[in-house]
């Protein structure tokens, strides 16, 4: 186990009153692997994951970063973490190449390997065009590559990344998804915050859901699907009837579980391909005809859908 | 070793930054500039009674000089470090406290390389001031300008470290801006600057003897007046000094500490 925590905790107090961001957090993230949390922008990601990376003291609860305690022993704690925050790391007047000198330095690497690593780095990243440039000039997703670079150019153990891809376009998050690949494969941990679906299921090898300051479901993302076994039926409906339709077939046999979406019903069956015929029956008798069908395996929204009652693009 | 080494690379960074945009400084040198020529002279005259209260049967231009440029050095010293705070909460916003505090470095380095960037910067636009006055008719001794020095670079010392500290507990440049203008304005009254405080009212002047930078200014007039003697030296040196090693205490903490 690379970082094992047990009832992390922590609450702010507000001029509205207490706010119980993290309410008691469970998790092992294992050797070498992506473990992505999950969750609405609110959930407590971002607290555990500063709690984690020593930025922030728990109020409760334990935690064991690649083998060191984090509460007794913070400072060794920080050797062997790299943390890369979601806002930027960078001071505007200054080049990524003498950011990437600096930060390695101040983990007490004399100046000549510091500036050995931080060409190591600028090649890693790909950040050769602008390296000498100032860090105003960048676009965002450069920005992004040299906080990555900063945040993991002495070799940590682990690396703490907070939504790393919020506000890139496609092309610059699937450079980053390539980024965040590669250290693993290095053989670090990579331990990251998204809410983005997509982002979860594609690149993270496990999952947290987190709503609430808890976390709600935990797995691969295949396991995660698995949990809410059977299909999900979506029938697009005119707004005058999808009420209607709705009361109708939720009481039917086949189904689990109905909600209202965007433009219709979403009904989660049992068993799509055989269930169609029936819904289409039913709703024929009372004469409702629907514009569209559609069936799907459960993506990852139907599984923050079911533990949580909401929908994580919705919120 | 650790913590000179951290505080040697964060001042090392702090300063290329005011290097490389220099404005804060020119504005630093240029603001005492203008009290000295602008506003010298006026005072010339206005300054003999008190002169000669004091025991200087006829001022001359250097009298007047030695009591009003150390005066200027220590409203420079107050003024050019009291709103620091402001540049570090910028930091905050950029993610650079945060970069730095996930690193092993000390966190009183992370005080000391800032503030030691800001005392460095003082005294090199206090000597510019000092050096200018010459022509002016200053005389003085240059121990004794150099002990002045090290009173001023306490007090930089000492408002940089209070200035951070704030910056970090309020985190906002809006509730920074008055907070610092509500305090800074009563200390640079009550330290007999601009006028001595002989002028003051008895309540006034008692107030007056709380306020440390009028400590300051009395022991750095001392100073310029060739007299380090004076029990206002050692006095403000140990006042100033106390201060300092409380402020740094409280700042550093807050580097440690600072949550959100």
């Amino acid at each position: 186990m690379m970082i094992e925590t047990t009832g992390l905790r922590k609450s702010f107090k507000t001029r509205a009153g207490t706010v119980e961001a993290v309410r008691g957090v469970d998790l092992g993230v294992d050797k070498g692997e992506i473990f992505g949390f999950l969750g609405p922008n609110g959930a407590g990601k971002t607290t555990t994951l500063r709690m984690l990376a020593t930025l922030i003291e728990p109020d409760g609860g334990n935690a064991t970063i690649a083998g060191v305690n984090l509460r007794t022993r913070p400072g060794d704690v920080r050797r062997r973490i790299g943390y890369v925050a979601q806002g930027g790391s960078t001071w505007d007047e200054v080049t990524a190449r003498e950011e990437l000198v600096l930060q390695s330095r101040l983990y007490g690497v004399a100046k000549p390997e510091a500036q050995r690593q931080a060409a190591r780095a600028i090649e890693a990243f790909q950040l050769s065009d602008f390296a000498d440039r100032k860090c105003k000039t960048y676009s965002g997703g450069q920005r992004r590559r040299v906080d990555m670079a900063l945040g993991i150019i002495h070799q940590p153990q682990v690396v703490f990344l907070d939504e790393p891809t919020t506000g890139l376009d496609p092309q610059s998050r699937a450079h980053m998804w390539g980024e965040v690949r590669r250290l693993r494969d290095e053989g670090m941990t990579v331990f990251l915050t998204t809410h983005y679906l997509e982002e979860a299921d594609a690149l993270c090898d496990r999952i947290s859901i987190m709503d609430g300051g808890l976390i709600v479901a935990e797995g691969t993302a295949e396991e995660l699907k698995q949990e809410i076994s059977g299909d999900v039926v979506t029938l697009g409906l005119t707004a005058d009837v999808a009420d209607k339709a709705r009361t109708l077939l939720d009481v039917e046999s086949y189904t689990r579980r109905s909600e209202m979406a965007e433009h219709g019903v979403r009904l989660f069956v049992d068993a799509g391909a055989t269930s169609i015929p029936h819904m289409l029956r039913s709703l024929d008798g009372v004469g409702i005809e629907p514009t569209s069908i559609e069936l799907h395996r459960p993506s990852l929204d139907d599984v923050f859908l079911a533990k949580t009652g909401r929908s994580l693009r919705e919120s | 070793m650790k913590l000179a080494r951290d505080t040697w690379l964060l001042f090392q960074r702090q300063f290329m930054l005011v290097l490389r945009n220099p404005v804060w400084l020119i504005v630093g040198i240029i603001q005492p500039l203008y009290y000295l020529f602008l506003f010298g002279p006026l005072l010339k005259p206005a300054l003999r009674p008190a002169l000669q209260a004091q025991g200087t049967p006829d001022p001359s231009s250097g009298d007047v000089y030695r009591f009003f440029v150390p005066g200027v050095l220590v409203q420079l010293a107050i003024f050019g470090t009291f709103f620091v705070g402001f540049a570090l909460i910028s930091e905050l916003r950029a993610g650079v406290i945060e970069r730095t505090r996930v690193t092993p470095v000390s966190r009183l380095a992370m005080l000391l390389g800032r503030s030691l960037r800001d005392v460095v910067t003082l005294l090199f636009q206090c000597a510019l001031i000092t050096v200018l006055a010459i022509p002016l008719g200053l005389t003085a001794n240059l121990g004794n300008v150099l002990l002045a020095f090290a009173l001023l670079g306490l007090i930089a010392l000492m408002l940089s470290s209070l200035s951070y500290a704030t910056a970090l507990k309020l985190r906002s440049e809006d509730a920074l801006a008055p907070l610092l203008n509500t305090v800074g304005i009563p200390i640079l009254l009550l330290s007999g600057i601009l006028l001595p405080l002989q002028y003051a009212k008895g309540w006034l002047q008692h107030v007056a003897q709380f306020n440390p930078f009028s400590w300051a200014t009395d022991g750095a007039r001392a100073l310029f007046a060739g007299d380090p003697s004076n029990p206002n030296v050692w006095k403000a040196l140990v006042i100033l000094g106390g201060l300092t090693v409380l402020s740094i205490y409280w700042a550093a903490r807050s580097f440690a500490k600072s949550v959100r």
